[in-house]
């Protein structure tokens, strides 16, 4: 920096004055070119300032673009330090019981594929293929291997061991996909439950899995939802209970020559189902073929407890009944008159068995008869019993979470007039699945509420719309508990668990119409224990017969009234509850 | 002293460029070692479903009530029924040991006294 030069410079004076110029105008013309240094100084410093923003600039955009470019150009990657927590594990939820007992699960196998260009050996490829699958035919097989194709699919998953087999082959044109497999351990253990499930889109190194009917249909969706993470579905099944119902029917198949059985068991308070099987049954784990030719309903695949609709018969009595005490029409000893055949529209209505000219309502409930249940439906009328009915839910299918529950209709008569209003009083004439009667029952039963069926564990009772008053529940349950103690299920009483039940049998009807002399659908609806309701129990079979007492009996009070009562001795411990009289016994002989 | 200064923060430089490239060399090792765990907790994850698969299989209703037919003469199990609830005072309690001693009549059995 150079030194200031004064203001005043004497000498530069003295020496203009010396020389005879104006001192003034020199030092006017040395301020100016002083004014001038500092303006070009500030100038520079000025233009340094600019540049350095400018290579600020300039490097920070240049570094946002090279982030950019590594971005755009580099492949996604997951965060490998940041993740914790259950991974995924698999595309699927597993299904589980109550008590987290496995259902259905998934299990990592291989598929396999050929490509036919890289197979050396196309003959001994197929030879030992052949040997390893039973099921693929070796001059098949060499015809495909041979064709040219560029891809062929041999199997859609095999087993680990069969994979080792493959690989003993050695042929580098047999190779491997992974796959993942829905497995149901129990095998057949609540197989229309389950439904089962295939494959859906298919790719060579994953396929997704679809479910195909049952609980795996209906909640396709939330078991496939990533968001559940892998958590499990609880249904309300308990796999045990399951178990012993599903054995009991097995050895009925056999006993009573019964073309199809079904059983439910449901909570009354939750409308959880604790069992329901249908046989004959399937194994999902190869779930077959809907049958091409005949009747739908002889199919293992269908569910009687859920698709199969039937007239109940006397079962629905309850219901004609559990109105009447409702609305104050008749109290449980009112009289009614049972003396002789009713006659209407030129249909006779009759009794199995008379039991006396008058009956009460308890008689005509415990005696089943059919002419005292029609009485009393006269005096309800065609319009009340529909709403009645309607309100039970037996006009519309049951809202279970099943992909065959919406499918279940109950069949409707087409007028339903004073005649129709008699024979559904007793149970012809209205066809439900037995799933709505099991729900119908646990609603008048549990002292009164709607219950809806459902197959996912539940926290707390329903607490639906009030269908009877308690009274009146307890009037039913009193008239289901003589029923068993002195009416027509006498069999049906296990000691200890207090059973109150309805027998029906009905008639099947003829395709062709009318019904079937000797062919009945014998059903049995039953509660226990009566004077503190837990479980209703509905066992249906179709076609049953067993000689008993010299005679070939098919009613119900021989057939699915002991079965019920096997079910229940079975199922009752299973379910927790605990024998009443036994203990009392028990105590009894200690002291 | 201004050559001591600069010493100093060269020192300074090469010291923390070291730890810097440690630490990088580190995490490096750190990101491999977390990956090789994740692998092996797929891997393990994978197993352990295999298992459950397997033990639902080897648990299943069936299964169980063939085994336990076949060793009904050992076993001797029956399906539950009604008839196996029973009391609490029904339980055969096993007598405590020191209870056994005084019905035995040694009261002083542990006093230095009931010593021979």
């Amino acid at each position: 920096m150079t030194p200031r030069a004064p203001l005043r410079p004497l000498t530069r004076i003295l020496k203009a004055r010396e020389s005879g110029e104006n001192p003034d105008a020199n030092r006017r013309d040395h301020l100016h070119r002083q004014h001038e240094a500092m303006r070009d100084r500030m100038h520079q410093g000025a233009n340094a300032r600019l540049l350095v923003l400018a290579v600020c600039f300039l490097a920070a955009f240049c570094i946002v673009g090279f982030r950019m470019s590594i971005l755009a150009a580099s492949k996604p990657e997951e965060p490998r330090v940041a993740t914790s927590g259950p991974a995924i594990l698999s595309t699927r939820a597993d299904i589980v019981d109550r008590d987290g007992r496995v259902l259905a699960t998934n299990l990592v196998t291989n598929s396999l594929y050929a490509h036919p260009h890289g197979i050396v050996d196309p003959a001994a490829a197929a030879r030992g293929l052949a040997r390893i699958f039973p099921d693929l035919e070796e001059e098949a097989l060499l015809r495909r291997l041979t064709s040219g194709a560029r891809f062929i699919w041999l199997r859609r998953y095999i087993s680990p061991e069969q994979e080792q087999l493959v690989h003993d082959l050695g042929e580098p044109g047999l190779l491997f996909g992974p796959r993942e497999m829905r497995l149901y351990p129990n095998g057949a253990l609540a197989s229309h439950i389950l439904g089962g499930a295939g494959f859906g889109q298919e790719a060579v190194n994953a396929a997704e899995i679809i479910g195909v009917a049952g609980v795996e249909a209906w909640f396709d969706d939330t078991l496939r939802d990533p968001v559940r993470d892998g958590a499990p579905l609880a249904l309300s099944i308990d796999l045990s209970v399951q178990a012993a119902v599903e054995q009991v029917l097995a050895s009925v198949m056999v006993i009573m020559n019964v073309r199809g059985a079904s059983a439910v068991l449901m909570d009354v308070h939750t409308g959880e189902i604790r069992a329901m099987a249908s046989l004959p049954d399937f194994d999902p784990n190869a779930r077959p073929l809907p049958i091409a030719e005949g009747d739908q309903a002889d199919s293992p695949l269908f569910n009687r407890a859920v698709q199969g609709v039937y007239e109940f018969g006397s079962v629905f009595k309850v219901f004609t009944v559990a109105q009447a005490l409702q609305e104050g029409l008749v109290n449980p000893a009112t009289w009614i008159d049972t003396m002789e055949p009713l006659q209407i529209n030129g249909f006779s209505i009759s009794d199995f068995r008379s039991h006396g000219p008058r009956q009460s309502v308890t008689e005509v409930m415990v005696h089943s008869s059919n002419i005292g249940t029609a009485r009393i439906a006269r005096m309800i009328g065609a319009e009340r019993q529909q709403h009645f009915l309607e309100r039970l839910g037996f006009f519309r299918p049951t809202l279970v979470e099943m992909a065959e529950g919406p499918l279940a209709r109950p069949l409707l008569p087409r007028r339903w007039g004073d005649l129709a209003t008699m024979t559904i009083s007793y149970g012809h004439g209205l066809s439900t699945s037995p799933l709505h009667l099991a729900a119908g029952y646990a609603s008048v039963v549990n002292g009164g509420t709607l219950i809806r069926p459902t197959l996912l564990r539940q926290d707390g009772p329903q607490n639906g719309e009030r269908i009877v008053s308690a009274t009146v529940s307890r009037q039913i349950r009193g008239m289901l508990r003589a029923a068993v103690t002195e009416g027509t299920a006498r069999l049906g009483d296990v000691p200890g668990y207090a059973v109150g039940g309805k027998t029906g049998s009905a008639d099947k009807p003829r395709s062709t119409g009318g019904y079937y002399e000797d062919r009945v659908l014998s059903t049995f609806a039953s509660v226990f224990p009566v004077h503190a309701p837990r479980y209703v129990l509905v066992v249906t079979l179709d076609e049953p017969e067993i000689v008993a007492l010299g005679e070939v009996r098919r009613t119900a009070g021989w057939t699915a009234v002991p079965v019920a009562a096997e079910v229940i001795r079975r199922a009752a411990p299973l379910l927790g509850l605990r024998p009443e009289i036994a203990a009392y016994q028990v105590s009894a002989a200690l002291e | 002293m201004r050559g001591v200064a600069t010493v100093l923060a060269v020192l300074a430089v090469i010291g923390l460029g070291y730890w810097a490239y440690h630490q990088n060399i580190m995490t490096q090792h750190s990101v491999r070692e977390v990956t090789r765990l994740q692998n092996e907790i797929g891997i393990r994850r994978e197993r352990l479903s295999v298992l459950h698969a397997e033990w639902a299989y080897l648990n299943r209703p069936d299964r169980l009530r063939e085994l336990a037919d076949l060793n009904f003469e050992r076993l001797g199990l029956i399906p539950m029924s009604p008839a196996h609830f029973g009391n609490l005072h029904q339980v055969p309690y096993p007598v405590l040991p020191d209870r056994q001693i005084r019905q035995a009549g040694i009261e002083n059995a542990f006093t230095p006294q009931g010593l021979p």
